[in-house]
């Protein structure tokens, strides 16, 4: 068997002394995590591995020693090995290295129940001897994996694994991330420290701290307190009774603005508690919230600033009536072609008059409307923008609101034609069915056959004749209407999807990608570092980081994205079938 | 020990095969592809440019030339960096993992390294690829909870496809290692 030793990389140079770190059960490797150096009184390093073991969890212990000779040291070996009976271990390694040398070499004792030391040579010249005391044969192999213990310690393997749901035993490599990770409590003893103990880790030259991070922790605390009560009082208000009658309630899921409210109110609500996050999936979530609502704040005031300078609100408003003039004369005049003949196609002239005058009454009762409203709609603009300065994306569901409410006449048109249209296609399935000599049966949800009277037969079929003339016409203002819709749909569209990205877009994790790419690991990559003949095998153990899209997957806040309107092929088979998508939308028909 | 035979890939390109072994457990092959040759280089851009001045010389607008330079250069740059591959390697560490890792022209390297609990077995699989038969070396993974069950395959050496020579002896190497330390 091969026995894997992870080696942090900057105790390549450590003075001699003894291995502390962790043997991974099931399978025969060890990953090191300091050196504790010589003089030490072994009682205290028992005592102190085992203070440690208890702050971090990890079973922590003494692996073996570690011999680095400089000038002056020459009693070291016997010292070192003589430690193995005082550390009573399963096995003891005895790395040794030689200044200049590259190659670690490497001695595994291991001790059976009786305590009889059976040692087992690796890997050195004069191997080929064979040890007249080495019964056993088999060669233990060993690999020294060089790994970067900061990097490591903060990196997180993907996918990530939650602690409570494990059915096999976690990977090697997965357990010692975990075993760095959760050492954290070793790596406090510096060498300022002025205890019994000196020891080399990569925090040994000095713990690194950053001021700016200290400072924002301490006054995260009260901010966040401030930020809770705010909401309190937010949540308090907005369960007033008066907001609770149906209309109002109705009309908050159907505002965006509104949605964009609620979902930020609870953004708000998980970066307010106190707590710290729990575990590395949650604190990407609280890190991704907040970056994602301080960058939308900015580009909101960012835009208000825009806004608010030059009078671009009046030039703004100023411009809006005469659009919604010019979009009514435009409807007007695709009115009166349809009441001709459009595009060659001859309509009933009734009907078409009827549905033509009754759509261009409407158009006049819009612009008297857009008229009553304009001396205030520099106002609303003006109060309007201010919402901006809560996020760009309340500004944008606000725009997507009010071109909404600016478009209601051709929802309204849009409406009348659906149902209309409905309408003709349910009489005209049904009235076919009488047609053919079949009846839907409701209770069985199918067509039987049915033998009609005489009577009914004429008329059914005289109504079917009369519907079936008529379906151009209703056909052809039904898909003006749905195409002016769609227009609008799309834009509104556009306009949530860029509310969704900016709130679901992971910033956090995507920086944390580029900038700090260790962070984030999808998995290993070894490199070869010394192959000679004679020594064991050296590997360096580097973080192979996530792509980008995978980061974005993973980390992606999860929305609200609920608008059955820009659905594709659904929505395209529903509106061949004329149900319209309202909220009370009617039952497409029954087709056979 | 390095070796250096001629090889080739299932279209008839010389690639070459370099085995290395670090120690007796562990094992580097490095399939390499045959470079960028430069008389293609030259044709390519050639015809992009002889276009680019048929289409000034009719519509006389020196847009069209500067977006061929930059076609060109884009192209050029697409291509070395994402599309083709100098050398892949595989490297296998008995009782760790098997790391496959392609290189491209422009020096990216893109490296998976499986588990050793992960892996199931290395073998050679055929495949229909379009009129052809061809064998490709593959490492068979399994769930570590269902150790006989196959749960997915990753195929080896995709980009320079070699035959079956060089496919049996990265084969033979590979399993050495491999029954040893499973």
């Amino acid at each position: 068997m091969v026995l894997k030793i992870f080696f942090p990389q900057c105790c390549n140079r450590a003075d001699s002394g003894l291995l502390v770190g962790r043997w991974i059960s099931g399978h025969d490797s060890a990953v090191v995590l300091a050196v504790i150096h010589y003089p030490f009184i072994p009682g205290q390093v028992k005592q102190y591995v085992q203070q440690m073991q208890a702050q971090s969890g990890v079973e922590l212990s003494v692996l073996g020693s570690w011999s680095l000779p400089k000038e002056g040291q020459e009693g070291m070996e016997s010292f070192l090995r003589d430690l193995s009976t005082i550390f009573p271990q399963q096995r003891w390694l005895q790395i040794r290295r030689q200044m200049g040398k590259t190659g670690f070499t490497c001695e595994v004792l291991n001790r059976d129940q009786n305590g009889i030391a059976a040692q087992r040579t690796v890997k050195k010249e004069e191997e080929e001897d064979g040890d007249g005391d080495a019964e056993e044969k088999e060669e233990e192999e060993v690999i020294f994996v060089h790994y970067e213990q900061r990097k490591v310690m903060l990196s997180q393997l993907h996918p990530i694994e939650s602690g409570d749901a494990k059915t096999d035993p976690p990977s090697e490599l997965r357990q010692v991330f975990q075993t760095v990770a959760l050492s954290q409590p070793l790596f406090f003893l510096d060498k300022y420290d002025d205890g019994p103990l000196k020891s080399t880790h990569w925090q040994s030259e000095g713990r690194e701290a950053s001021i700016i991070v200290e400072l924002l922790k301490q006054a995260s605390v009260p901010l966040c307190l401030l930020l809770s009560w705010l909401l309190s009082v937010w949540t308090w208000i907005c369960s007033v009774r008066i907001f609770n009658f149906y209309p109002l309630r109705f009309l908050s899921t159907k505002l965006s603005t509104c949605v964009q409210l609620s979902y930020r109110t609870e953004h708000m609500k998980t970066l307010s508690s106190p707590k710290p996050a729990a575990g590395h999936s949650q604190f990407m979530r609280k890190a991704n919230m907040l970056v994602s609502v301080l960058v939308d704040v900015a580009l909101g005031v960012l835009l208000m600033s825009w806004l608010y300078r030059d009078d671009h609100i009046t030039m703004l408003a100023n411009t809006l009536v005469p659009a919604a003039d010019h979009v009514a004369k435009e409807l007007d005049q695709l009115l009166q072609w349809l009441m001709g003949a459009p595009a060659g196609l001859k309509m009933n002239r009734a009907l078409d008059q009827v549905l033509g005058r009754f759509f261009l009454y409407h158009i006049h009762l819009w612009i008297s409307y857009i008229h009553l409203m304009s001396p205030f709609i520099e106002g609303i603009l003006w109060y309007g923008g201010l919402s901006a300065c809560l996020g760009l994306s309340f500004a944008l569901s606000l725009l997507s609101d009010m071109v909404a409410l600016f478009t209601f006449h051709i929802y309204c048109f849009y409406v009348y034609g659906a149902r209309l249209y409905c309408l003709k296609i349910y009489g005209l399935s049904s009235l076919w069915r009488l047609f053919r000599g079949k009846k839907w049966n409701v209770l069985r949800q199918r067509v039987d056959s049915c033998s009609y009277d005489l009577d009914q037969l004429f008329i059914g079929t005289l109504l079917f004749t009369i519907l079936l003339f008529l379906l151009p016409t209703t056909a052809l203002y039904y898909l003006v209407f749905t195409l002016l819709r769609l227009v609008v749909v799309l834009f509104q569209g556009v306009l949530h999807l860029s509310v969704d990205f900016i709130n679901s877009f992971p910033l956090f994790a995507v920086g944390l990608r580029i900038c700090r790419s260790y962070r984030l690991a999808e998995g290993v990559k070894f490199r070869v570092l010394c192959d000679e003949p004679g020594v064991a095998l050296h590997l360096l153990m580097e973080i192979n980081p996530l792509k980008v899209s995978t980061v974005v997957q993973t980390y992606q806040t999860p929305t609200y994205s609920c608008y059955p309107e820009t659905r594709g092929s659904p929505w395209s088979r529903s509106c061949s079938l004329g149900s319209s998508s309202t909220p009370g939308g009617t039952k497409p028909p029954k087709a056979d | 020990m390095m070796e250096d035979e001629t090889f080739t890939d299932i279209s008839g390109k010389t690639i070459s095969l370099d085995c290395q072994s670090h120690s007796s457990f562990c094992r580097e092959f490095t399939v390499s592809s045959p470079k960028v040759s430069i008389g293609k280089v030259m044709v390519y851009t050639c015809s992009v440019w002889l276009l680019a001045y048929a289409a000034f010389f009719i519509t006389q607008n020196t847009a069209v030339l500067s977006s061929a330079i930059l076609i060109t250069l884009v192209g050029m740059m697409f291509h070395i960096h994402f599309v083709k591959v100098d050398h892949e390697s595989l490297l296998v560490i008995g009782s760790l993992g098997i790391q496959v890792s392609s290189s491209y022209a422009s020096g990216r390297e893109i490296t998976t390294f499986i588990e050793m609990s992960k892996i199931k077995d290395i073998v050679i699989n055929e495949a229909i690829y379009m009129h052809q038969i061809i064998y490709y070396l593959c490492v068979l993974l399994k769930d570590p909870s269902e150790p006989n069950a196959v749960s997915s395959v990753v195929p080896l050496f995709q980009s320079s496809k070699p035959r079956l020579n060089c496919l049996v002896k990265v084969y033979k190497s590979c399993q050495e290692i491999l029954s040893k330390s499973q």
